[in-house]
């Protein structure tokens, strides 16, 4: 390791890293030239500063009950209307962002985390490891997603953390999949069989070799999942196995309002409206993402229709 | 090709050994003595004791699950701890209803993006083309489960015209039956729809763009004549194979939108199942899903390997 040749022809192969910087310069302005991928980045941006500032932005403490205002329609006062408790919709609406960035952001980072750490041992050593690890990945794509989110929330019980480790370990095998190919590629390239044949460790060659060239697809793929992320997890609250109250999420709120509907039809549409309007946000960042950086991955469309 | 499906064939069989073992493992990692919690109020000594046994529970883990394999292997499932009903009836009785759901969502998918596609394809670059992007980004950022409560609201609320959920079977009320299935069908086959859409029109794409077209189209062929024998000849291909592992995506999507519409099928079992602890029930369903999801990528696999050579030449992984 401390061989001063292979620093050396580190320092020399480092030529893709500084091709790397132009590399970025060039996938933001292409990401940028993207009209829909620059809506997405708007409306994440704007979903992002609701979420933090979601304090400054509500109008009323989110459980304040107001009986004598129950299922008032949309008006200034109550920009969403209120649900049957009297509590004001736009308010939780807007603290609902905070739950759905947060699930959405730390499941994500779960299996961006393990599905990247299998996906690099697996494609990097190869043989049985590999043999092993992706064929237990093949037995989590054997579930519909949202079975195998439902069954382990069964087993967890059903909370806002278990629902972030469900969704986690749900994502986990596409990141491991898609980590995987693109090792097994760059493992077979010339600067890094040229390090490797200096003697440089399994560590420095993954660190300073294969990662940064795995990078690219691993910033699509979590764009894209955090939008599916978001979806899960508005599916499993809907349904009821997801967060629970008093935590507003998004996806509880519609089940409620699906028990109102006579009552209100604001309640269905606004809380709704918020989810798809995040998932849409981070679908067309994440498809400009693909396209500015690995045209040959599919699109978010395409990778849906084999989850 | 023999070697691929052999191949093929086996990978499925090992990984549903491992769905298995996720799946028999559920009961074992739940917190707490499950019998009992799924007893609840209902609690008695003898009754407990008859379930333990019933599902095996006193003897070691490893025999359990080699028990339970071979007798879930013959179609027993073992009993619901709530009902004390065999769980592969209830699973009988809930396949119809997911099976008919699931066929009304894919006609309806059908339906919408082989018009949307092949046009968007044809007209590359016009408005129909962007039309038809625009509705796919949507259908694909859609929670099924708020467009399905939207249909509700507009189409049972408010116009009266359908009910809000429920079931019919087709054999009693044809009429009904029909009247029942359309919100949900649409729901799930929207979604579906959007997803199919890309992909007809991509595949529509590539054939337009094939050497025979642009021969065909020189000779002087009618461009209608050409777009039939030359163009969809070749696009379906790639569209049946998506449209068939579309049907695994769509199984997971008919679960959630089963719970909206209140549809007596396998999604609304599990759920009932995972809500009243009944994990017999549970452990069923999911083993059921998994199983037919698995069969379908195998069967989409072997379709395409068998109209596509280059397919199974490079298949190792």
């Amino acid at each position: 390791m401390s061989d001063p040749r292979v620093h050396q022809a580190d320092a020399e192969l480092e030529a893709p890293s500084t091709r790397h910087q132009s590399q970025w310069r060039a996938t933001v302005s292409a990401l940028l030239a993207n009209r829909l991928a620059v809506f997405g980045l708007v409306m994440l941006t704007a979903l992002v500063l609701t979420a933090l500032f979601a304090d400054l932005l509500i109008r009323q403490p989110i459980n304040a009950q107001n009986l004598a205002d129950r299922f008032a329609p949309p008006s200034s006062q109550y920009w969403f209307g209120t649900d049957d408790l009297g509590r004001d919709v736009f308010s939780r609406v807007v603290v609902g962002a905070r739950v759905s960035l947060q699930v959405g952001v730390v499941s994500v980072g779960i299996s961006l985390v393990a599905g990247t750490l299998i996906g690099l041992w697996a494609g990097y050593r190869g043989g049985w490891i590999d043999t092993v690890w992706m064929r237990a990945m093949d037995v989590l794509f054997a579930f519909p997603v949202i079975l195998l989110a439902i069954a382990l929330v069964a087993v967890l019980g059903p909370s806002l953390r278990n629902t972030m480790i469900a969704v986690g370990i749900v994502f986990t095998p596409i990141f491991a999949r898609v980590v995987r190919g693109s090792v097994l590629s760059v493992r077979e390239e010339l600067h890094v069989r040229a390090v490797r044949s200096l003697g440089a460790s399994d560590r420095r060659i993954i660190l300073r070799h294969v990662l940064p060239n795995v990078a690219a697809p691993i910033i699509v793929q979590a764009s894209l999942s955090l939008a599916f992320a978001i979806l899960t997890e508005a599916a499993l609250s809907y349904i009821g196995v997801g967060v629970q109250p008093p935590d507003p999420a998004w996806g509880y709120m519609l089940s409620d309002a699906q028990r109102f509907q006579r009552q209100g039809w604001w309640l269905s549409v606004f809380p709704g409206a918020a989810i798809f309007l995040s998932v849409m946000a981070f679908n067309l960042l994440g498809d400009g993402l693909r396209d500015a950086l690995d045209p040959k991955q599919r699109s978010v469309i395409e990778s849906r229709g084999v989850e | 090709m023999a070697r691929y499906v052999a191949l093929r064939i086996g990978q499925s069989l090992l990984a549903l050994l491992g769905v298995s073992i996720i799946v028999f493992a559920l009961m074992h990692l739940v917190p707490g003595d499950p019998v009992r919690s799924a007893l609840g109020t209902r609690f008695t000594p003898e009754l407990y004791a008859a379930l333990v046994e019933r599902a095996g529970l006193d003897r070691p883990i490893l025999v359990q699950y080699f028990d339970w394999l071979g007798r879930a292997v013959t179609g027993d499932l073992g009993v619901s701890f709530r009902t004390g009903q065999p769980v592969a009836l209830a699973l009988g009785q809930r396949v119809g209803p997911t099976a008919l759901l699931a066929f009304g969502a894919l006609i309806v998918g059908l339906l919408i993006a082989l018009p949307a596609g092949i046009v968007s394809a044809v007209k590359q670059g016009k408005a129909p083309d962007y039309a038809a992007n625009t509705f796919s980004q949507i259908g694909v950022s859609l929670p099924d489960f708020w467009f399905g409560i939207l249909l509700i609201l507009v189409f049972a609320r408010m116009l009266g015209w359908l009910p809000p959920g429920g079931y019919a079977s087709f054999a009693d009320d044809p009429a009904a039956a029909l009247r029942y299935l359309l919100l949900p069908a649409v729901t799930a086959g929207v979604v579906t729809g959007a997803i199919l859409t890309r992909f007809v029109r991509s595949s529509m794409l590539e054939a337009l763009n094939a050497e025979h077209v642009r021969l065909a189209r020189a000779k002087g062929l009618p461009w209608r004549y050409v777009l039939r024998h030359h163009v969809l000849r070749n696009a379906w291909i790639p569209i049946i194979t998506v449209t068939g592992l579309q049907l695994g995506t769509l199984l997971g999507g008919i679960i959630v939108v089963e719970i909206v519409f209140s549809w007596p099928g396998i999604g609304r079992l599990a759920l009932d199942a995972v809500q009243t602890r009944d994990y017999p029930v549970l452990q069923g369903a999911v083993l059921l899903v998994a199983a037919v999801f698995l069969l379908l990528n195998l069967l989409v696999d072997l379709v395409y390997a068998r109209l596509d050579p280059r397919i199974r030449v490079g298949a190792s992984t």
